[in-house]
C-alpha cells in the first residue's frame, strides 16, 4: 500500500511535470497562432482587401457611342441610330429549345443562320448575353414583343449602332465601321483600350483616319461576381463620353449631285475652294452603301460590290492613278512661259496626220486629222493642239516640267497622311527613270508627257488642286476635308506665289478660258454664258492604249470601241471666271472624250455650286458673328 | 476516509452531480456551439437551409449526449476503455470492407439514420484505451520494452486502417491523441526526441512515398503562387478571406469570400476562415480564447480529479483537443500544409462532433465524480 501510494505520487509529480512543459508549449502555440491573426488581418489587411475586391468586383464595358461626322452645313452623314437587337441570356431560359424554335419561326431564320446562332450559345457561358439578332426591323422587332408572353427569358434590346444616312454618297470619303478585327485590335492602342465584344470601328476612309476622336470612351458597369464569375449585383454605373464629331468642308448637295452626274459610269470628281482648299465634293463612282457593312456583310452583297467590273471598292479620286492627257497642258504651257521657253506669242504650224511630227523614226500625231494650222499658245490651248505641246515640251525638257508639275502639286498625296490609301501619281524626269527603271530618259518620252501621256501620271484630286492654284492666281494652299482638324497646324508656306512672274498664270488663265468659252474651243458647247456662272476649263483624253495606224485608218465613235479600250475622259475647270472661287475635276473611265463627257457634267456642277455659294458664305459669316 | 466516504455517498446524490457540474466548461461549449450555428448559417448564404438545420440538430442531440456522459460515473468510463477501443477498431475494418466510398476515398459506414465516420471515434477512443492502459502500471514499467510496443501497437492499428482509407490527416490526429497520453504516461522524453529526429531524417523518404495529391499539397504549401487557380487556390483564397476581414471583419453575413463562393470547404475544414472574414480579428481572438478557457478547464479539471486515469485522461485530451484546433488553424492561415482536419464543434461533421462530445462528457464526468478512486 505504501508503495503503491509512494509510487502513485511520484507518477502524479511526473504527469503535473510534464502537464506544466505541454501547458508552456500551448502558451507560446496560442500566441503563436494570435500573431499570425494580426500579421494577417491588421498588418497585412489592405493586401488582402484590394486581392478580396479583385475577386469579387469585374468590371463590364459598353461600347462607346460614336461620334458624328456633319457634313458644312451640320447635316449628319455619319450618325447613329438606335438598332433594335434581341438578346436572351440562355441561363434564365426555362426551354431553351422551345424558345429558339419559336424564335426561328417569328423572325423567318433561315437553317444557315439558325446554324450560326446555335454555335454561339454553345461557345459562350449560360449567364452571358447571346445576340440572337443585332439588326432587326421594326416590324419584327413589335411582332416579338407581342409574342413575349410566349417567349420567356428573350430580351428586346435597343442598342445604338452606326448608320449612313446618305448611302453610298459619302462612301468614299467617311468610309464605313464594322466590327474590330484582331488585327485592329492589335494595331491601334485606342481601340484596344476602349474594346468590346462587337465593338465597331472605322475600317476605311475618315472613320479609320479619325478612329482615336470618334471612338470616344466605354461606358464602365461594375459587378459583383461569385466564383463562377456569375454577376450578382451592380455596384456602379459609369457613363462614357461620346466620341468628338467631326464637321466635314463638304456640301452634301454637290456630293450627291456628283454621285447622280456619274450614274453609271465610272469615275471621280472633286470640287476645291480654291482660296481655302476645302473640299466641297470628293466623290468616286461607282459607290456602294456603307450601310451594308455596319452589321457584318452578306456573302452574296460582297460578291455584288467586289465582281463589279467598275471597281466600286477603288477610291478612283485618292488611289486611281491616271495619265492627265491633255488636262496637263495649263502646266506644261505655265512651266514653258516660267522658264523662258517661249513667249505667248511663239507659233506652231499643225499640219495634221500627213506631216505629224517625226523624231528618230518615231511619229506624234496631233489628235486632229486635218491639223489646226498656225497655233499659238492661247489657240493652242483652246483646241488643245497637241502638235504645239510636243513642240514646246521638247524645247522645254521634262526635268523643267516636272519641276513646275510638282510645285503645282502633282506628284504627291494631296492631304498627306489623312487618307492611308492615297496614291501618290508620277512625275517622270530623267533622274526618276534612271533610278528607276536605269534607263536613260529618251527625248519622244519628253514629247508624249508634255501631251500627258507616257510615264506620267495623276489622280483626280491632284488635278483639282492644281486647277485651283492656277484659277487663285498661283498660290499654294492646303486641301482639307475635315473642318477644325486638330491635327493639323496651319502651314506656314500658305499662299506663296507658285510662280516667278504672275502674267505667265494670267495667260494660262485666259487661254484656258478661250478653250471654253470661245468658238473652236474643245468645251465650248458646255459654256455658260452667264458671268455669274462662266467658268474657264481644259478638258483631256487620255488613252489607255496606244493608238495603232489601223485605229487612225478607222478613226471610230467611242460607242463603236470596247469599253476597257475607250479613252478616259477628263475635264478640269474654274468658276466663275471674273472672280474665281472654285475648282472643279472630273474624270469618267472609259468616257471616250473629255469634251463631250465630262466637260457637260462640269456645267451642271458650277450651276449648282455657285448657286450654293452665298449659303456657304453665309455659314462662314455666323461663325464669325458667334464669336 | 470518513470524509471521503461522506463525499462519495454524496456525490451519489443527483442534485449533488449537477452542483459538481463545471459551468464554465458548458457556457463554453454552448456558446461555442451557438458561434458554429451562426457561423453555419453564414456558409448556408443567410438562409436556415441544410447545413444550419443538420448542424443544430447534432448540436442540440450531442450537447444532451453529453450531459447524459457526464452523469455517469467514471468508474464505467475506465471499464469500457477497452471496449470501446476494439468496438471502434471492428468499425474501422467494417468500412475498411463494406464502407460507402465517397471522392476516392473510404470513410464512412452507413447506420441508415446517420453516416457515421469511425476514424473521428477513434481519436477519443484511444486516448480512453491508452489511459486504462497506463492507469495501474507502475512507473517503473512505464518505459519497459513491452509497455511501449503494447502502446505503439494500439496507436498504429486503428492508424493503419484510418490510412488505407486513405485519410492521412485523420490517420495523423489520432497518431497525436495516442502519442499525448504516452506523453503524460511519462516515457522517457529521449524517445520522443529520437522519434522526431528519427521522422525529420525519413522525411524525404516519406516524401517520396506520399500519393501524388499528398506532395502537391506539401509543394503547395510550401509556395501556393506556383499554381493559383489550382492547388494553391484554396490556401491563397483562405488567407484572402481571412486578411480582408481586418480588425473588425465584414460584418455578420457580409463575407464576400464566402458569400460568393470563393472559399472551399467553408463547411467544414476551413470553417475559421469564414469566422475569421465576417469578425475581423477582435473576433478570431474571442474564438481563440474561448478555445483556451475550454482546454484551460479541461486540464484544470485534470489536475483537480484524484484518479489517475481520470487525470492522464484530462490532460492528454486537452492537449489533444488543443493540437485539433491548432493544426486547423494553422492550416486555413497558410502556416501548414493542407491536411483534412475539422475545428472541433465548428466545423460541419457529425461523427467529429460525437467524438467531441464524447470527451466533454467524460472530462464533465471527471470533474463531476472528481472524488471518485479508482481501484
Amino acid at each position: 500500500m505504501i508503495n503503491s501510494s509512494s509510487d502513485n505520487v511520484k507518477k502524479l509529480n511526473s504527469i503535473n511535470r510534464r502537464m506544466f512543459i505541454t501547458g508552456s508549449v500551448k502558451f507560446f502555440i496560442m500566441i503563436g497562432l494570435v500573431s499570425r491573426l494580426f500579421f494577417l488581418q491588421v498588418k497585412e489587411n489592405k493586401k488582402y482587401l484590394t486581392l478580396s475586391d479583385k475577386n469579387r468586383i469585374r468590371e463590364w464595358k459598353l461600347a462607346p457611342v460614336r461620334g458624328e461626322f456633319h457634313d458644312y452645313f451640320g447635316n449628319v452623314v455619319a450618325g447613329n441610330f438606335e438598332a433594335y437587337q434581341l438578346h436572351v441570356i440562355p441561363e434564365q431560359v426555362e426551354d431553351f429549345r422551345y424558345v429558339i424554335y419559336r424564335l426561328k419561326d417569328l423572325l423567318e431564320l433561315n437553317n444557315k443562320e439558325f446554324k450560326k446562332i446555335l454555335k454561339k450559345k454553345n461557345e459562350i457561358k449560360p449567364w452571358e448575353t447571346l445576340i440572337v439578332s443585332d439588326n432587326l426591323s421594326w416590324k419584327k422587332f413589335s411582332k416579338i414583343n407581342n409574342h413575349l408572353y410566349d417567349l420567356n427569358g428573350v430580351k428586346p434590346v435597343i442598342s445604338i449602332s452606326r448608320n449612313y444616312p446618305f448611302g453610298e454618297n459619302f462612301t468614299h470619303v467617311i468610309g464605313y465601321v464594322s466590327q474590330a478585327n484582331e488585327n485592329d485590335i492589335e494595331r491601334n492602342e485606342d481601340i484596344k483600350k476602349n474594346f468590346v465584344p462587337g465593338l465597331k470601328i472605322g475600317k476605311i476612309g475618315l472613320e479609320k483616319s479619325f478612329e482615336k476622336q470618334l471612338i470616344g470612351t466605354n461606358d464602365i458597369e461594375r459587378y459583383e461576381v461569385n466564383a463562377y464569375g456569375r454577376r450578382i449585383s451592380q455596384l456602379e454605373f459609369q457613363k462614357g463620353e461620346k466620341g468628338k464629331s467631326l464637321r466635314l468642308t463638304i456640301d452634301t448637295k454637290v456630293q450627291k449631285l456628283s454621285n447622280e452626274l456619274l450614274k453609271d459610269q465610272a469615275g471621280s470628281i472633286c470640287v476645291m475652294d480654291i482660296y481655302t482648299g476645302e473640299v466641297i465634293a470628293m466623290h468616286s463612282s461607282p459607290s456602294f452603301d456603307p450601310n451594308l457593312f455596319v452589321f457584318g456583310i452578306s456573302q452574296d452583297d460582297w460578291q455584288i460590290i467586289r465582281n463589279n467590273p467598275m471597281k466600286p471598292l477603288v477610291n478612283k479620286t485618292l488611289q486611281g492613278n491616271y495619265s492627265p492627257g491633255s488636262t496637263i497642258k495649263p502646266i506644261v504651257a505655265l512651266s514653258a512661259l516660267e522658264n523662258g521657253i517661249i513667249n505667248s506669242n511663239f507659233t506652231v504650224n499643225c499640219r495634221g496626220h500627213k506631216y505629224p511630227l517625226e523624231l528618230y523614226g518615231q511619229t506624234y500625231h496631233c489628235w486632229k486629222k486635218q491639223g489646226h494650222g498656225f497655233m499659238n499658245l492661247r489657240n493652242a490651248m483652246k483646241q488643245s493642239c497637241d502638235t504645239y505641246f510636243y513642240e514646246i515640251a521638247r524645247k522645254l525638257g521634262v526635268d523643267k516640267l516636272s519641276e513646275t508639275a510638282k510645285k503645282f502639286g502633282l506628284g504627291k498625296e494631296v492631304f498627306g497622311d489623312l487618307f492611308n490609301i492615297e496614291k501618290k501619281g508620277l512625275i517622270p524626269n530623267t533622274q526618276w527613270k534612271k533610278n528607276a527603271l536605269g534607263q536613260s530618259w529618251l527625248l519622244g518620252e519628253t514629247i508624249i508627257t508634255g501631251i500627258g501621256q507616257g510615264y506620267i501620271q495623276t489622280t483626280p484630286i491632284q488635278l483639282c488642286l492644281m486647277t485651283a492654284q492656277i484659277a487663285n492666281g498661283g498660290y499654294k494652299i492646303y486641301p482639307k476635308i475635315v473642318l477644325d482638324d486638330e491635327k493639323k497646324v496651319s502651314p506656314i508656306d500658305k499662299f506663296t506665289p507658285l510662280y516667278k512672274n504672275s502674267k505667265n498664270i494670267k495667260i494660262v488663265q485666259d487661254a484656258m478660258f478661250a478653250s471654253t468659252n470661245e468658238v473652236r474651243g474643245t468645251s465650248y458647247r458646255s459654256r455658260i454664258d452667264d458671268q455669274k456662272y462662266q467658268f474657264a476649263g481644259k478638258t483631256g483624253t487620255a488613252q489607255v492604249k496606244r493608238i495603232t495606224e489601223k485605229d487612225r485608218e478607222l478613226d471610230l465613235k467611242t460607242f463603236e470601241i470596247p469599253y476597257e479600250e475607250r479613252d478616259h475622259a477628263l475635264y478640269i475647270a474654274y468658276g466663275p471666271y471674273k472672280n474665281p472661287r472654285y475648282a472643279v475635276s472630273i474624270l469618267v473611265e472609259h468616257g471616250g472624250n473629255g469634251s463631250t463627257t465630262a466637260a457637260p457634267m462640269a456645267k451642271k456642277l458650277f450651276k449648282t455650286i455657285i448657286d450654293r455659294h452665298q449659303l456657304r458664305e453665309s455659314i462662314n459669316n455666323k461663325k464669325y458673328l458667334d464669336i | 476516509m470518513y470524509q471521503h466516504k461522506k463525499l462519495n455517498s454524496n456525490s451519489n446524490n443527483f442534485f449533488q452531480k449537477f452542483k459538481n457540474f463545471d459551468y464554465t466548461l458548458l457556457a463554453c461549449i454552448l456558446l461555442l456551439g451557438f458561434i458554429s450555428l451562426a457561423t453555419m448559417y453564414s456558409t448556408d448564404g443567410g438562409k436556415i437551409l441544410f447545413h444550419t438545420k443538420s448542424h443544430f440538430i447534432k448540436l442540440i442531440f450531442f450537447t444532451l449526449m453529453m450531459l447524459i456522459i457526464s452523469f455517469i460515473n467514471i468508474k464505467f468510463w475506465f471499464f469500457v476503455g477497452y471496449f470501446f477501443y476494439i468496438s471502434v477498431v471492428i468499425l474501422l475494418i467494417w468500412t475498411y470492407l463494406f464502407g460507402i466510398k465517397s471522392s476516392g476515398s473510404q470513410r464512412w459506414i452507413d447506420l441508415y439514420f446517420i453516416n457515421l465516420q469511425p476514424s473521428e471515434l477513434m481519436k477519443i477512443c484511444i486516448i480512453l484505451c491508452l489511459a486504462k492502459f497506463f492507469h495501474r502500471m507502475k512507473l517503473e514499467n512505464v518505459n519497459s520494452i513491452y509497455t511501449i510496443l503494447t502502446s505503439l501497437i494500439i496507436i498504429l492499428l486503428p492508424m493503419g486502417l484510418v490510412i488505407v482509407q486513405p485519410d492521412l490527416g485523420t490517420s495523423l490526429l489520432i497518431a497525436i491523441s495516442g502519442l499525448a497520453v504516452l506523453w503524460f504516461a511519462g516515457i522517457n522524453h529521449r524517445y520522443f526526441i529520437y522519434t522526431m529526429l528519427g521522422f525529420l531524417i525519413s522525411l524525404p523518404f516519406i516524401i517520396s512515398v506520399l500519393k501524388p495529391y499528398q506532395k502537391l499539397r506539401v509543394l503547395t504549401f510550401l509556395n501556393p503562387d506556383r499554381d493559383p487557380l489550382g492547388a494553391g487556390y484554396q490556401i491563397i483564397q483562405s488567407k484572402i478571406a481571412v486578411g480582408s476581414g481586418g480588425i473588425f471583419g465584414k460584418g455578420f453575413l457580409k463575407g464576400t469570400q464566402s458569400y460568393l463562393e470563393f472559399l472551399p470547404e467553408k463547411h467544414t475544414d476551413f470553417i475559421f476562415t469564414l469566422f475569421s472574414e465576417e469578425f475581423g480579428f477582435v473576433g478570431s481572438a474571442f474564438l481563440l480564447i474561448i478555445y483556451a478557457i475550454i482546454v484551460y478547464r479541461i486540464i484544470a479539471i485534470g489536475a483537480n480529479t484524484r484518479s489517475y486515469f481520470a487525470k492522464l485522461f484530462c490532460y492528454s485530451f486537452g492537449a489533444a483537443i488543443f493540437i485539433y484546433i491548432t493544426i486547423n488553424m494553422s492550416m486555413v492561415l497558410g502556416l501548414l500544409p493542407i491536411v483534412g482536419s475539422p475545428l472541433p464543434i465548428m466545423s460541419y461533421g457529425g461523427s467529429s462532433m460525437l467524438a467531441t462530445m464524447i470527451g466533454f462528457g467524460v472530462v464533465m464526468s471527471a470533474k463531476v465524480h472528481s472524488q471518485q478512486a479508482i481501484a
